[in-house]
């Protein structure tokens, strides 16, 4: 368990770590950044899987449920996206003349 | 701490970093691809372990909890798996928003769960004067709760952002003083958190969450489809903090770190997409573009038809030819065939460049990922700095899809709901040929004078199709 002051430290370290990653980043990568973070928060999954796990009356379980539902479609969908968008940022030395007809 | 312990607590850690590393990689077009793997493998791993956590497999109702957690895994992940392959790439912003309004409703619900069973303990309590506070501790129900409003938020606001982009919902329905009305719903919202702070009962929970649904609801319905790209990144880093909140309550310091990392990262991303577009965060708030009066005031003039024909040989003998897509394009799924046509005036000599504005798509860099997807060659691609001085030696600027970016009264005009974005200076170029589906305003609901402009020419149509015939007629030529 992480408790008071030490959660603390975290979050100040955490907070600083995240715009430390940002700051000079580029515009064309923008979008699949902003996916690519919105995956990382997927780990909210984790979270959604404990509190189903100590759910004990159905109507807990039933919220519980949805938690890990709607934490499972951020994780995964997140990540389908942004790979699918970053598949294009293969390092670009595609000859012009590819689809030349 | 036993061994098991000892593997999860380590895994976490892992996944922390594993995260961290890899938000570090995506920020540079070299990495970003091991990035998002690096990420992924983190999150898998995480996910894994949580599976031999004790508090999730040692409970009274453990077997039938982890069946349950498996079939949503399932079911959740599954239905983002097969939306998340087959997306559209035009599509990805109001994706994007999706999943990141999943990932609030998931924080909302978790600190409902934990608000639930504190609730209910309180209640077995004999003395009947337990309150959640007692049970959660101060520290966690405060950061409990305030994650509920966040993650609630967040969840319905990223829906109608969804909606709204993907075409599901009519613009600019905005009551007349929403903003006041907002107001005073956080307010009564503020109270009902109190409320659940003190003790308050099960209807006072529902109550409390019924009224950030709507509070998100109507925070993101006036905004402007503009400035859409802005609320998303801002909904994005609020779910990081509300997963970083709701981590705290669990004590799970994997969450917290993925969580406030993601917050503070999206706010500075969210600062940083709010100034390319000459916007501040407040502003695209509070300023719903396209809301108020329509702007149809007169002025307008006549547009001017051209036919494909005669702008293929406009441009077929241009010395350059600056194309300006826009989101329109990429909904005609017409990249391909512009491609092939900037080849073919490549071919006859013609300069050909690509300009791009820095919300041009939906989102910053969304268009370059289209262009790319179509095979379009970086160099030819300019940023909006680069390009604008390039306008006044232009012989045909083309636009197609595109209209707010080109709109001059951003500059002109300072009754226009656009009025200070940076645009590109299409209307200095000797000749402009738009490619418009219909005669209709923008994507934000403003007149573009520039369509009326005397040196503009439309050319009316599906913009696949006229960029097809502008084909055909430049290969005529010969």
């Amino acid at each position: 368990m992480i408790e008071g002051l030490a959660a603390l430290y975290i979050f100040m370290l955490a907070g600083f770590t995240g715009y430390e990653i940002i700051s000079r980043v580029p515009v064309i990568l923008h979008t699949p950044l902003m996916s690519g973070s919105n995956f990382v928060h997927g780990i909210v999954l984790v979270g959604a899987m404990f509190a189903l796990g100590i759910a004990e009356t159905p109507a807990q379980q039933a919220i519980g449920f949805i938690a890990v539902l709607l934490g499972a479609g951020n994780a995964v969908g997140g990540y389908v996206v942004t790979e699918r968008m970053l598949e294009m940022f293969k390092p670009s030395n595609k000859d012009s003349g590819k689809e030349s007809s | 701490m036993d061994t098991v312990e000892l593997i999860v607590q380590a895994s976490y850690f892992l996944a922390a970093m594993l995260f961290i590393l890899g938000l570090k990689q995506m920020s540079s077009p070299v990495t970003a691809r091991r990035g998002i793997v690096w990420a992924g493998a983190g999150m898998v791993l995480a996910t894994v372990v949580t599976f031999a956590v004790p508090e999730v497999i040692g409970g009274e109702h453990a077997a039938t909890n982890v069946i349950l957690i498996i079939i949503a895994i399932a079911i959740g992940g599954g239905y983002a798996w097969v939306t998340g392959k087959k997306v559209a790439m035009t599509d990805m912003p109001q994706m994007i928003a999706m999943y990141n309004g999943m990932g609030g409703g998931a924080a909302a619900t978790i600190a409902a769960v934990e608000l639930l069973k504190a609730n209910a303990e309180a209640r077995l309590d004999p003395s009947q004067t337990m309150t959640v506070v007692d049970i959660l501790g101060a520290d966690v129900a405060i950061l409990g709760i305030l994650g509920a409003i966040i993650g609630t938020i967040s969840f319905s606001g990223s829906i109608i952002a969804w909606a709204k982009l993907d075409g599901r919902l009519n613009r600019s329905s905005l009551l007349p003083g929403q903003h006041i009305i907002n107001a005073i719903m956080a307010v009564v919202l503020l109270g009902f958190a109190v409320a659940i702070y003190m003790g308050g009962d099960l209807n006072t929970i529902i109550i409390f969450y019924a009224l950030a649904l709507v509070l998100g609801i109507f925070i993101t319905i006036p905004v402007g489809g503009a400035d859409m790209p802005v609320i998303i990144s801002l909904f994005n880093a609020l779910t990081g903090l509300a997963v970083g909140f709701e981590g705290y309550v669990l004590g799970n310091a994997a969450m917290i770190i993925a969580g406030i990392v993601v917050g503070s990262a999206g706010s500075l991303l969210t600062h940083l997409m709010a100034v390319a577009m000459n916007r501040s965060v407040s502003n695209v708030f509070f300023a719903g573009v396209g809301s108020g009066p329509a702007v149809e005031s007169g002025e307008q003039g006549e547009m001017k038809e051209i036919q494909a024909q005669d702008a293929g040989i406009l441009m077929a003998f241009a010395s350059q030819v600056i194309i300006i897509p826009g989101y329109g394009m990429a909904v005609a799924q017409a990249q391909h065939k512009i491609w092939e046509l900037t080849q073919l005036l490549t071919e006859r000599g013609v300069s050909v460049k690509f300009a791009i504005h820095p919300v041009a798509g939906r989102m910053p860099g969304h268009m370059n990922v289209l262009l790319a997807e179509a095979g379009v060659p970086y160099d030819m691609i300019y940023d909006m700095e680069d390009i604008n001085a390039d306008f006044k030696n232009t012989t045909v600027a083309l636009v197609i899809g595109a209209n707010d970016v080109v709109n001059p009264s951003a500059k002109s005009d300072s009754s226009s709901p656009l009025y200070g974005m940076p645009i590109l200076d299409a209307n200095l170029s000797q000749n402009v040929i738009v490619i418009k589906r219909g005669r209709g305003a923008g994507f934000s609901g403003v007149e573009n004078p520039l369509f009326f402009a005397d040196n503009t020419k439309m050319l009316f149509g599906d913009g696949q199709k006229a960029a097809n015939e502008l084909i055909h007629s430049i290969k005529e030529l010969g």
